[in-house]
């Protein structure tokens, strides 16, 4: 998962800023996880960054390059490889009165801190009556890229299963800067997932300082003929495979972003389904025991009655993650699975 | 018993009368309120795990008396003996363990996860090693905010096995933390003796591995106890580092009500309970004229009256209202509302 | 003053004990905190403890007795007490359970560590009274369930329309919003279920229906007794009575010089090692009629409430005889796929057609359909459109015919097949169905110009 060497010479040309026909300035996701830091950082001197080879590394995905030089060691702190005692230090840390963003280098490193994620950061608030709480956020990155079975993984699901966690998995910039600064001043753990695809995606950000609240789906593109819904990279896919759609097969979507996982909104949705009756999910996880299962649960739930289709589902493939590129590409859904998926809704 | 420090006779000069009865008054306190909640669990008042600390008074008692205000303290699950030394209301500790509103988390924890947030008393844990992690994260915290106070980790012997103390002890030795690593060796790990489960007989050998400063004490001697933590305590303050403290002691009951213990005879049970720490003390003070037999049986009598009225607040206390089942699962509530009832 | 010693909970899924043996006898003195019994739990044997101090009076169950939690097993009272008989049973209450008479009176029945008796839950299983049975709108006359989307179910119920009568066009014949919106609409009278039966506007869904009429009397003896049809035989004759009842078909023939594309095709084959690329007659007319449709797409398009719709796709068809019936699997994307992939898949669906074995996604669709019974030596022959479809291709052999050259003034041999479009007239007319077919015959007649592109 480490940067290539493409990806470093290729943040030069990033770094620039561009403004776009309306005179706001777009900027890449990473930038704006940048900015986010840097303005959260200086706003409190209790917020902290801690994480493997985050410091003079600069972070596996080099978010944090440059920070351990401005902000010093006792603010950008490089942990030893300890997972589960790193989150665990970072959530007795926030119990503590410090904002601890703790970077897991990739979500399947996660696993090794499960514990703390789930049986304390989670816990705290409610287990202990509402009397004090773990505010700490921990950013990590799903992804893949010929990285085989362990490191290519999306387990968002896993950690939106939780009560207690927030999860947000954002698919913009302006999302990602928005969400992390709230993130960081909130008063829950927070688990932001991040993808390695998306790094270098550019988006309008506001100069001016802003937040958004953890909350709360977004309708990315009007539609009638069919919902898609998905999040993250998955959301862009979504976006991609809707203007194909329209444009060669006159079929009309609609594109809903969940951005926040836990606590899940399907109002957006199913007021969406309700228009369209029939809806496509689109996740890059295995479907099974999914998210996307989840939320097709949800629609026959509270729009059964407004159904004209069952909900399709796209997903990976369910196997381990092989290594061959072309193997790759069949496992993770791309844009004709999901112009295929909403074919046959609308079948 | 293997112990390197013992009580300091000159200690039980110094300290004052009112201090010496207090612990006294503390340790019976622990012992009485144990006996009672095995009697109301046996009585189908309270649920659960139900993991008794009768035997271990002397650790909870010295360790938290050498604590100001200002550090932190969490605790494994067998931790009704921390809520009461530290200060936590009787009444409200049973009311815990019978489930109800008025507990000290509101019915939510149960006997494995008292708090007492007023002395910075973060809660037991009942994932073994788990809370280790968080006790040196405050460690962290304090060492960031420059304060003058220490972290205090208290942990069994079994969790001195586990990634999480090992991760922990790393760190805070990597950063200097002030972190007390409390380890109460009772020679069991639930039902597996030491000698089947840690390859180095003295815990302390795994924390001199992270360049971390050891001592063992007598945790049966409450004074030992107090002295030794106090030490451990100016040692981390000075920006030394943390400390590991490792008290040797023993659980004079089963791991939990449902333990049989078939792992261990009577005759080293009775053999340990020689060396009950209440005892220990009263001839302590007997011994130096500190107190006399009528003192105890003065405390004994209070000791009884508490924690009658313990069990009767309890008794007496609601239920937690359903209607609260989903408050607090996000502590920011004002800031997002309330998680919806499916999440 | 007298205590009662209960059968102790020893663990929270604990809810009765066994007495293995008493460990004092009546009379003995106790402290508090020494083992006065050993009970046996479902997982463990445990010494059980007195909380109080003074004489065991009473012991009031026997060693192998197994009593709930809570029941008194024994009695401690001061030396000399006089103990008299137990009292009503006095037990337990909960740690936040139920504490219920019930609970009091019958702790085996319910064990004092239970969950809470919930009264909502209790009153939801409780039978409901139930209305009087309707039958069901989603019903067939005979009592058949109906393929409709939840969308169609509420729709129907509320417009009262009667589902028995609209065709389904989704997947499996599901009845979906585009089959019923003309009726919500009102374009379409609402069948309901009491109207006369004849000439309904739409056939029933999936199921035979009720015919009202009285039945011709039969001037022979049937040889058998009367057959019930198969679902696929009730689905062709359902769809095909609606095609050729609703929609006015054109049909056109051509004759088409096949020699070309024979050679061709012979050709091709010889160079391939693997049987199952070998290309069929049929999938030169698959391949050609694809290249046809993207120049007359109106050939290509589906005649749906009262609407032309043309499909950006094409997708053709072909038709494969199975038992009792026939079944019409499509080539996705067709114009795109070269000769070999239209014939291997041809090949594997038509074999995967005869077991059974077709996804309904590979049949339930497509744009244009052709039907092929040269292989039965058919000269010609007309089909049936397939609906919503606008056009069917149906192909006779390719035979030797002798054929007059002009130029040459005298017959010669060629290999002659005979093709006939049958096309809705509401959606093209008979020129622009001959402009097609003429383009069909360029193609197969100079076949290099498919392959070319």
């Amino acid at each position: 998962m480490a940067s290539t060497l493409a990806d470093l010479k290729s943040l030069e040309e990033d770094q620039l800023q561009r403004i776009d026909e309306d005179g706001i300035r777009e900027i890449t996701y990473r930038q704006a996880l940048q900015e986010a830091l840097t303005e959260e950082m200086t706003r409190d001197d209790n917020v902290l960054l801690m994480g493997e080879d985050i410091g003079a590394y600069g972070g596996s995905y080099v978010v944090t390059r440059g920070f351990q030089e401005e902000w010093g060691r006792e603010r950008v702190i490089d942990t030893p490889i300890s997972e589960l005692g790193m989150v665990g230090v970072a959530t007795g840390a926030a119990m503590a009165g410090v904002r601890p963003v703790m970077e897991l280098m990739t979500i399947n490193f996660a696993l090794l801190a499960i514990d703390q994620i789930v049986n304390h950061a989670a816990k705290i608030s409610y287990m202990f009556g509402g009397q004090f709480n773990a505010p700490l956020v921990v950013r990590t990155a799903s992804g893949w890229g010929q990285l085989s079975a362990t490191h290519s993984q999306t387990f968002e699901g896993w950690f939106a299963h939780i009560p207690g966690l927030r999860v947000v998995m954002p698919s913009t910039p302006l999302d990602a800067k928005g969400f992390l600064k709230s993130a960081i001043r909130g008063q829950d753990p927070v688990l932001f997932i991040e993808h390695s695809l998306i790094y270098r995606n550019r988006g309008p950000v506001p100069e001016e300082e802003y937040t958004l609240p953890l909350e709360g789906s977004e309708v990315r593109r009007e539609g009638k003929d069919v919902t898609l819904i998905s999040w993250s990279r998955g959301a862009i896919l979504a976006l991609g495979a809707a203007e194909e759609l329209e444009e060669e097969h006159g079929i009309s979507c609609e594109v809903i972003d969940m951005r926040v996982l836990r606590p899940l909104d399907t109002e957006t949705v199913i007021e969406s389904v309700k228009k369209t009756n029939r809806a496509v999910v689109v996740e890059e996880s295995w479907r099974t025991m999914g998210l996307g299962a989840e939320i097709a649960a949800r629609i026959q739930e509270d729009a059964f009655d407004w159904l004209d289709a069952p909900v399709g589902r796209v997903g990976a493939l369910e196997v381990p993650m092989p290594y061959a590129r072309n193997l790759e590409r069949l496992v993770i859904p791309g844009k004709d699975e999901v112009i295929e998926a909403v074919r046959q809704a609308l079948a | 018993m293997a112990t390197s420090a013992t009580s300091d006779v000159g200690l039980l000069e110094q300290m004052d009368t009112d201090q010496l009865l207090d612990f006294y008054r503390q340790m019976y306190l622990i012992r009485r309120f144990e006996e009672r909640a095995a009697e109301q669990y046996a009585y189908g008042k309270i649920g659960g795990f139900l993991h008794l600390y009768i035997g271990e008074e002397a650790v909870a008692v010295g360790a938290i008396a050498a604590m100001t205000e200002r550090d932190h303290l969490f605790t494994h699950y067998r931790d009704h003996g921390y809520a009461l030394a530290i200060g936590a209301d009787p009444g409200e500790a049973m009311a815990e363990l019978f489930g109800k509103e008025t507990g000290t988390t509101k019915g939510r924890g149960g006997s494995m996860h008292m708090v007492h947030p007023e002395r910075n008393f973060w809660g037991g844990y009942a994932i073994v090693g788990g809370h280790i992690p968080l006790a040196t994260g405050a460690g962290l915290a304090i060492k960031h905010k420059k304060e003058d106070a220490v972290s205090v980790a208290i942990f069994g012997d079994g969790s001195t096995n586990s990634g999480a103390f090992h991760e922990s002890a790393n760190m805070a030795s990597l950063w200097k933390l002030p972190v007390v690593f409390l380890c109460e060796n009772n020679l069991y790990g639930m039902g597996t003796a030491v000698e089947y489960a840690s390859a180095v007989p003295e815990m302390s050998t795994k924390a001199k591995g992270h360049g971390i400063e050891t001592e063992t004490v007598d945790g049966q001697d409450v004074l030992a106890m107090y002295d030794a933590m106090q030490r451990a305590i100016k040692y981390c303050k000075d920006g030394n580092g943390p400390f590991f403290l490792e008290a040797m002691t023993y659980r004079f009951r089963g791991h939990s009500m449902a333990d049989p213990e078939s792992y261990r005879d009577r005759q080293e049970i009775d053999h340990y309970r020689e060396r009950d720490p209440i005892s220990i003390f009263k001839d302590q003070l007997l011994g130096a004229e500190k107190a006399s037999n009528d003192d105890f049986e003065q405390i004994d009598n209070e000791v009884e009256e508490t924690v009658e009225q313990a069990v009767q607040f309890a008794d007496e206390s609601d239920f937690p209202d359903p209607a609260t089942i989903y408050d607090w699962i996000y502590y920011s509530e004002g800031e997002v509302g309330k998680e919806p009832p499916r999440g | 003053m007298a205590k009662n010693v209960l059968m102790p909970q020893m663990g929270y899924d604990m809810d009765a004990g066994t007495l293995l043996r008493w460990l004092k006898s009546p009379g003995d003195e106790v402290e508090r905190g020494e083992p006065i019994a050993e009970i046996e739990t479902d997982k463990v044997n445990i010494e059980i403890e007195a909380f109080d101090s003074g004489v065991l009076a009473k012991t009031l169950i026997g060693e192998g007795d197994t009593v709930p939690v809570g029941e008194i097993i024994a009695i401690i009272g001061d030396p000399g007490e006089e103990i008299e008989d137990v009292p009503e049973a006095e037990t337990v209450s909960s740690n936040g359970a139920e504490t219920t008479e019930e609970a009091e009176v019958q702790p085996a029945e319910a064990p004092p560590t239970g969950q809470a008796e919930d009264e909502e839950a209790e009153s939801a299983t409780q039978p409901k009274p139930r209305d009087e049975p309707q039958p069901s709108i989603m019903e067939t006359p005979s009592g058949d369930r109906i393929r409709a989307s939840p969308l169609v179910r509420r729709l129907a119920e509320e417009h009262s329309i009667d589902l028995a009568q609209v065709d389904g066009s989704g997947p499996h014949g599901r009845i979906v919003k585009r089959d019923i919106q003309p009726y919500v609409d009102g374009e379409i009278e609402v069948p309901t279920r009491r109207v006369e039966e004849q000439a309904p506007a739409e056939a029933p869904a999936e199921e035979e229906r009720v015919v009202s009429e009285a039945p011709a009397q039969p001037t022979a003896r049937p040889s058998a007794e009367p057959q019930e049809l198969s679902r696929i035989r009730q689905t062709i004759g359902r769809r095909m009575q609606q095609s050729f009842r609703d929609a006015p078909h054109i049909f056109i023939t051509m004759s088409i010089d096949m020699g070309k594309a024979m050679d061709l095709r012979r050709q091709i084959n010889a160079e391939l090692d693997e049987p199952e690329s070998e290309i069929t007659v049929n999938d030169l007319v698959i391949k050609a009629a694809a290249i046809a449709l993207r120049k007359y797409p109106v050939m290509n398009s589906a005649f749906v409430d009262e609407k032309r719709e043309i499909h950006d796709r094409i997708d053709v068809n072909f038709a494969v005889a199975i038992e009792d019936g026939l079944i019409s699997p499509f080539i996705a994307d067709t114009d795109h796929k070269t000769l070999g992939e239209i014939a291997r898949a041809t090949k594997d669906m038509a074999k995967r057609a005869r077991e059974g074995g077709l996804k309904p996604e590979e049949y339930a669709g497509g744009t244009f359909t052709i039907s092929n019974l040269g292989m039965f030596g058919v000269d010609h022959f007309t089909a049936v459109i397939n609906p919503p479809q606008a056009a069917i291709l149906a192909v006779g052999a390719a035979k030797m015919t002798p054929v007059w050259n002009a130029d040459a003034e005298d017959f010669e041999p060629r290999f002659m097949m005979q093709v006939t479009l049958a096309a809705d007239h509401r959606v093209t007319d008979g020129a622009e169905s001959a402009r097609f077919l003429q383009h069909l015959k360029g193609l197969l007649e100079n076949p290099m110009r498919m392959i070319a592109g």
